[in-house]
């Protein structure tokens, strides 16, 4: 099959929805003439004009807030914040107006808009626009976040993204955008809230996310030689998350390592590690392990950057442990 | 005066009915019949009605924390409104939103808010979706002296103003940010300057002139309608009561409040309609008993409404 970038397989999405349906609007900054920030946009504008590909200014709370309003009207806003760390200028219009506006009006409003924003360490791009702020979102009802780390997960799931009648935040890790991957060139869809085992395994449940599925399962493949059978679970949701498909991995595997970049403290490791205490308890022969980003802002230094960002050799180091090997 | 009869009785009914639905509001709270928190708009009738008086039920509006003005003057049922006061199943969010987030999408009202300033950008979308999809609707967005510091204010105005969308930015300064007065919380004496950062017309009314109100909305929407794009009219008010119902108003003179009360947008202008001749006096008593029982049927279909189910805690967060 055909290969593309995880950039491109969500420009291919963004270009066959708008195709599809001329109620799709994109807009953010500099999504416009330059292509986005990291590429995604390319070509856009030149195809669809500027009343569907909208540059504009650097005001994130009028990029969501009209997006809101928009989707009220209805519109289906696709739009982009360049990197989740901005996204706290504008919270207030994504967690208190967006994702609260169906319930506050009795279920009256449909609000069909995609957020579309990077997360994550790895370009030495420092404490501001590095994060990965995804557990942040997860806390709001209203809201689903979604986090691919294929280009066939991000090209299927932004589908179902601007197609689901829901604010959704879609975050793409910044150094996924390279990867290639086989992507089918017509569109397709991947249900929002359902996981996907990246690789099967007997003895050890690794939950991964995004750019961290990619080293558990490097991880997985050394792992393998040593005997050890990793199962590596990608929720690709994280709200609503695939609790079912976690629970009963860790049913067959009894043991379970999760890995994210966000910081460990009230990341999403605790949320799926409560989840399985609560209940998969019985199933348990060790505790469960978390591998994350320290309790600490995103440094900027290489050196200090690739201390902070969690390790395929901390991943086995943790499964090893839940092993007791 | 170029207003036809017809929509200058139309204008006194509803101030009149916002001002009977809000006292009717004040007194029910006060005997614990309505939970949480309500921000009343006595005083501030002209500028609702003003504004709206130039809407179509296509065109949109977004609304504040003190918003059953709004709500009224863009056509809301009063028993609706009541019933979502009461914390009823029956009111127009099934009790899940109360006082702060009365919304009404079928008549263009995108909601009530409980974030000061938190309407603007909501606002420039929904232009912004009216313009896209080859509409002349407009939208009129309410707020406060308070949200004009706020940056969604500047952020939703230069949006509108670079692409020119048809929104109305309708000010209500009754210069208090709740405690806190104009003079403290901005240099500025007149908002409306404000549009000149934005290369938009800014104009200055007499927010308790219900005449004046639409005078100045009827060219804004027209400008609107006509593609040219928003404007800033920051109507000059006062809201006779607190902040919030409870409110000790420690942070206002007497004398203050007492000087504004005579320029009541209600009596001023019933005084020129009478003047006019377009009212009698005996049409005034009608009118208000006709307001009253309207006032008091949305009370009792209110109070005799049933709450919602505890388990419809978990309905309506997600669209399926």
């Amino acid at each position: 099959m055909r290969k593309l970038t995880f950039a491109q397989a969500l420009n291919e999405a963004l270009r066959q929805e708008m195709r599809r349906d001329p109620t799709i609007y994109v807009a953010g900054e500099d999504v416009g003439k330059y292509g986005g920030i990291f590429g995604v946009t390319a070509g856009l504008l030149e195809e669809f004009g500027e009343e569907r590909v909208r540059d504009t200014p650097i005001t994130e709370s009028a990029i969501i807030g009209s997006a809101v309003g928009a989707a009220a009207a209805g519109l289906r806003p696709v739009v982009e914040i360049m990197f989740i760390d901005f996204i706290g200028v504008a919270l207030d219009q994504l967690f208190n107006q967006a994702a609260k506006m169906k319930y506050m009006f009795g279920g009256k409003a449909k609000l069909p808009i995609v957020v579309r924003t990077t997360c994550g360490a790895g370009m030495s791009a420092a404490a501001q626009h590095s994060q990965s702020l995804e557990a942040w979102f997860m806390h709001i009802p209203g809201l689903k976040v979604v986090a691919p780390s294929t280009p066939y997960d991000a090209k299927g799931l932004l589908i179902s993204s601007i197609r689901d009648d829901n604010p959704v935040l879609f975050i793409e890790h910044k150094m996924l955008y390279g990867i290639e991957g086989e992507v089918p060139e017509e569109p397709y869809t991947i249900p929002l809230g359902v996981a996907d085992i990246k690789r099967e395994g007997k003895d050890v449940t690794v939950v991964a996310t995004m750019a961290m599925v990619h080293k558990a399962l490097e991880a997985a493949e050394d792992l393998a030689k040593e005997g050890i059978e990793v199962e590596v679970v990608d929720p690709r949701t994280l709200s609503p998350l695939d609790r079912e498909t976690i629970i009963n991995s860790v049913k067959k595997t009894h043991r379970l390592v999760i890995v994210h970049e966000a910081v460990k403290q009230a990341g999403p490791g605790a949320e799926i590690a409560a989840t399985v205490a609560e209940e998969a308890f019985e199933y348990l022969d060790a505790p469960i392990k978390r591998v994350a980003a320290p309790f600490t802002p995103v440094p900027f230094s290489p050196v200090l950057e690739s201390a902070y960002i969690p390790s395929k050799e901390s991943i086995i180091s943790a499964v090893k442990e839940v092993i007791g090997k | 005066m170029a207003i036809e009869k017809e929509k200058l009785l139309w204008m006194y009914e509803k101030m009149r009915t916002i001002r009977a639905f809000e006292e009717k509001v004040a007194e029910l709270f006060a005997a614990g019949k309505i939970p949480g928190f309500v921000h009343l708009y006595i005083g501030e009738e002209a500028v609702a009605v003003g504004v709206c008086a130039n809407l179509r039920d296509d065109d949109y509006i977004t609304s504040t924390h003190r918003g059953h003005g709004h709500l009224i003057a863009k056509g809301g049922d009063l028993k609706l409104m009541m019933a979502e006061l009461f914390g009823k199943k029956t009111g127009y969010c099934k009790g899940k939103g109360g006082s702060m987030h009365i919304a009404d999408l079928d008549l263009g009202i995108l909601g009530a808010n409980g974030i000061v300033g938190g309407g603007l950008p909501i606002a420039a979308g929904a232009a912004l979706a009216a313009k896209y999809q080859g509409t002349d609707r407009v939208v009129a967005c309410f707020f406060g002296d308070g949200a004009a510091n706020q940056g969604t204010f500047h952020e939703a105005l230069n949006m509108a103003s670079i692409w020119n969308l048809p929104v109305i930015f309708v000010c209500e300064n009754n210069h208090y940010a709740i405690s806190l007065h104009q003079h403290k919380h901005m240099h500025v004496t007149d908002i409306a300057e404000r549009a000149k950062a934005y290369d938009i017309p800014g104009v200055v009314v007499d927010g308790n002139d219900v005449i004046a109100v639409y005078e100045a909305a009827e060219a804004a929407v027209k400008r609107a309608r006509a593609g040219e794009g928003p404007t800033l009219i920051e109507c000059k008010t006062y809201r006779h009561r607190g902040h919030f119902e409870g409110d000790p108003m420690v942070y206002r003179p007497k004398e203050e409040a007492e000087e504004w009360k005579k320029r009541d947008p209600i009596p001023r202008f019933e005084a020129k309609l009478l003047e006019m001749g377009i009212l009698t006096p005996a049409d005034i008593a009608r009118i208000q008993e006709e307001i009253k029982a309207k006032v008091e049927e949305a009370v009792r279909f209110a109070e005799e409404s049933p709450y919602p189910e505890p388990a419809e805690v978990l309905q309506d967060v997600y669209t399926e």
